[in-house]
């Protein structure tokens, strides 16, 4: 039983992430972001008040104790924040090699003249 | 068409041994820190210049970019800055372009017995380009040589996002699909101390690697 409960989660987790790695900038995926800090700020805030509520939520997900799936949802949130900034730089890099080609094209000089 | 990092040791030379043969040579300056520029512009090249290093992917790109803006450009060759190669392989590239033998000419240092290269460098290269023919389909010999002849057509067809060196492969992908008609020309390259010093190390392909798998 336990380990349908965990397969279905990794599952989850597998396809959220990938999810958010496939969405770009738009606001969609934005939104969807947005949404994911709100909920992780409310169960910050009352496992500050519950502290047991983290752990008996970890074992009706079956992961053992609260500070497990705190681990867990650490790891997959780092694994989407290093996949987004990775994205993140690849697409400044893009712009970057667009401007300064740019910048690089039009300095030169035209041997053949104007057009 | 050089693109051209850091060689002012050497660019001179290079270009004036091209000048005799070629009558339009373009230096991509990639960001050079030493008097790279400077060198190739007193040598008699055209001299584009990057305002940042952008990688060797980024400076063929706007080499391209930079010759297709001559209505009179018929064909263009990529050279290596450091002088490894051999003027005369790349005339007789030319050659088969402009006599309408084929629309891409590649360089193949494996194609006769000219180039003396060692064992463990000869086995990357050999791995590398068995890895592309799996990947592309095309039979290619050497699929890391800096010496190739693109027609305009085809030039203008290429749009490389690669920056740094992991353009070679994504150079044969894009043929793959554009499916020109291509030939491998016969090249020796000549490994100066100089060259070998700067050239790349093996640790290298895995970087290439790397930018491959992680695009």
């Amino acid at each position: 039983m336990i380990i349908i409960v965990q397969l279905v989660l990794v599952i989850g987790v597998v396809l959220f992430s990938l999810v958010l790695i496939r969405g770009g900038s738009n606001a969609k995926h934005m939104a969807v972001r947005r949404i994911m800090v709100l909920l992780f700020a409310i169960a910050a805030v009352l496992s500050i008040f519950f502290p047991s509520l983290l752990s008996r939520l970890a074992r009706l997900v079956g992961v053992g104790r609260g500070t497990d799936l705190m681990l867990y949802a650490f790891i997959v949130s780092f694994l989407v924040y290093m996949s987004t900034t990775h994205q993140r730089f690849r697409q400044m890099e893009a712009t970057l090699t667009k401007l300064a080609r740019r910048i690089a094209l039009d300095e030169a000089p035209q041997p053949w003249g104007k057009p | 068409m050089i693109p051209l990092y850091n060689e002012a040791p050497v660019i001179g030379s290079v270009i004036r041994d091209l000048l005799p043969v070629f009558s339009h040579v373009v230096c991509v300056d990639d960001g050079s820190t030493d008097a790279s520029a400077d060198v190739a512009r007193a040598a008699g090249a055209v001299v584009v210049q990057h305002p940042v290093n952008l990688g060797q992917g980024a400076a063929l790109q706007t080499g391209f970019e930079y010759v297709l803006q001559d209505p009179q450009m018929d064909c263009v060759v990529t050279f290596d800055a450091d002088g490894q190669h051999r003027v005369s392989d790349a005339a007789a590239m030319v050659e088969r372009i402009r006599n309408g033998e084929a629309d891409v000419v590649l360089g193949s240092r494996f194609l006769d017995g000219r180039t003396r290269i060692g064992s463990i460098k000869r086995l990357v290269l050999r791995t590398a380009a068995l890895q592309t023919r799996w990947s592309t389909g095309m039979h290619l010999t050497d699929a890391h040589n800096g010496l190739r002849a693109f027609d305009r057509q085809v030039t203008a067809n290429i749009h490389l996002t690669q920056n740094r060196m992991a353009h070679a492969s994504e150079l044969i992908s894009i043929l793959a699909t554009l499916k020109p008609r291509w030939s491998e020309h016969p090249v020796e390259i000549i490994y100066t101390e100089y060259s070998k010093s700067k050239g790349q190390s093996l640790l290298n392909s895995v970087n290439i690697l790397a930018d491959l798998l992680f695009r």
